[in-house]
């Protein structure tokens, strides 16, 4: 009974599920990230189409990584700009 | 042509061959003709779940060898006429079976079975390759638990990339006290992770246990909660739409009062 308090009233008690699926997320994102070149490749194609409608970029320089530390995973790209198309600056 | 299900996990010990033996004991309850195959080769255990151990003469590894007919092979079950088991070789290993030969026996069962289940060893290795090679379907057993469904996730991975699609998942062991006290994860959170159709959910139920013991799978036994909740994915994978089974229907005092209060139950 009083556990069913604490857990009406305060948070303190957080039961080992939230434990359990928050790792398993964190692990699956490990897991998961050894994608295939052709999942890389077809992110790639996807960046370039929707930048290319606000910059011009060199293609051949552009990077898309995924990277990992302990607790996350990032997506890292660099992606050299040749030129700003015009009309996309002032924009709000 | 019938249909070739495979029952795989990656993580052993989930419930595969417990699973095999219960929707193979459902479908032939329902007068579906079907055939229990044992992929477990060098593992066998299927026969015993089944209660049919002391009737095996023949193999899988000698119907692939060519050591008998398929026919001869076959064991059939006398309390259900139209269920059939196919064991594994006990003295052999999971080399003894190619692919191919896979494919060409599941091929050569549906011809004659409405349904042909698998009942996949734990793995991904060789053993996994053979026991996926002939299937149209693949169900997918796991448990509540972070390596269950870990390792669940890989094998979805490697079924979509044997050209496998849409894998169904049975959860099974499901402890609704444990759910309901917030240390079990419940279906949501884990068919979220994994973004899979879900067939079924099955409780911890000690007819399990029981059954094993006697030879004689849950489903057949009209106590059993397992029992009912394998009927249930049966059905479902007939075709069937059938409601999810609530395994706590004595929903109490405490769970109004925590709605009440906006803590979901
Ligand atoms: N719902 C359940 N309730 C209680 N016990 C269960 C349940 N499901 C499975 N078990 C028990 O768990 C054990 C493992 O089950 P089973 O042999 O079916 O798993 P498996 O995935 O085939 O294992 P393996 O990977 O070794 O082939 C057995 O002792 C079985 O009785
Ligand atoms: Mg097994």
């Amino acid at each position: 009974m009083l556990d069913l308090l604490q857990k009406m009233f305060g948070k303190e008690t957080i039961g080992s599920k939230d434990i359990a699926k928050e790792r398993l997320r964190l692990v699956l994102v490990h897991d998961r990230i050894n994608v295939s070149p052709q999942f890389m490749e077809s992110l790639k194609d996807d960046m370039i189409k929707v930048i290319s409608n606000y910059m011009d970029i060199n293609e051949q320089e552009m990077e898309v990584n995924l990277t990992t530390s302990k607790s996350t995973v990032a997506l890292v790209a660099n992606i050299p700009v040749n030129r700003m198309k015009r009309g996309c600056t002032l924009e709000d | 042509m019938g249909e070739v299900i495979v029952i795989t996990s990656g993580k052993g010990g989930v419930g595969k061959t417990t699973t095999t033996a219960n929707l193979g004991t459902g479908f032939a309850l329902l007068g579906k003709k079907v055939v229990l195959i044992d992929a477990d080769i060098g593992l066998r255990n299927l026969d015993v779940v089944m209660g049919l151990e002391n009737r095996i003469v023949y193999d899988l590894v000698d119907v692939t060898d060519g050591n008998c007919r398929l026919k001869q092979a076959l064991i059939r079950d006398k309390r259900y006429d139209t269920l059939y088991l196919l064991p594994a070789a006990q003295t052999r290993d999971k080399t003894a079976v190619s692919p191919d030969q896979m494919k060409q026996l599941c091929h050569d069962l549906a011809e004659d079975f409405d349904y042909v289940l698998i009942d996949c060893p734990a793995g991904i290795e060789q053993g996994f390759k053979n026991a996926i090679a002939g299937a149209d379907k693949a169900v997918i057993v796991t448990t509540p638990e972070v390596s269950a469904v870990r390792d669940a996730d890989r094998i979805i991975g490697l079924l979509e990339s044997e050209g496998k699609e849409g894998p169904k998942l049975i959860i099974n062991r499901i402890r609704p006290q444990m759910v309901k006290k917030g240390d079990m994860m419940d279906i949501e959170d884990i068919i979220e992770i994994l973004a899979v159709d879900l067939l079924g959910i099955i409780p911890e139920d000690e007819y399990i246990v029981i059954s094993t013991n006697r030879g004689e799978p849950a489903v057949a036994n009209p106590v059993s909660m397992a029992g009912a909740a394998y009927k249930n994915i049966v059905r479902r994978l007939m075709g069937e739409n059938v409601p999810l089974m609530n395994f706590d229907s004595q929903d109490g005092f405490i769970d109004k009062v925590k709605k009440m209060f906006g803590f979901g139950g």
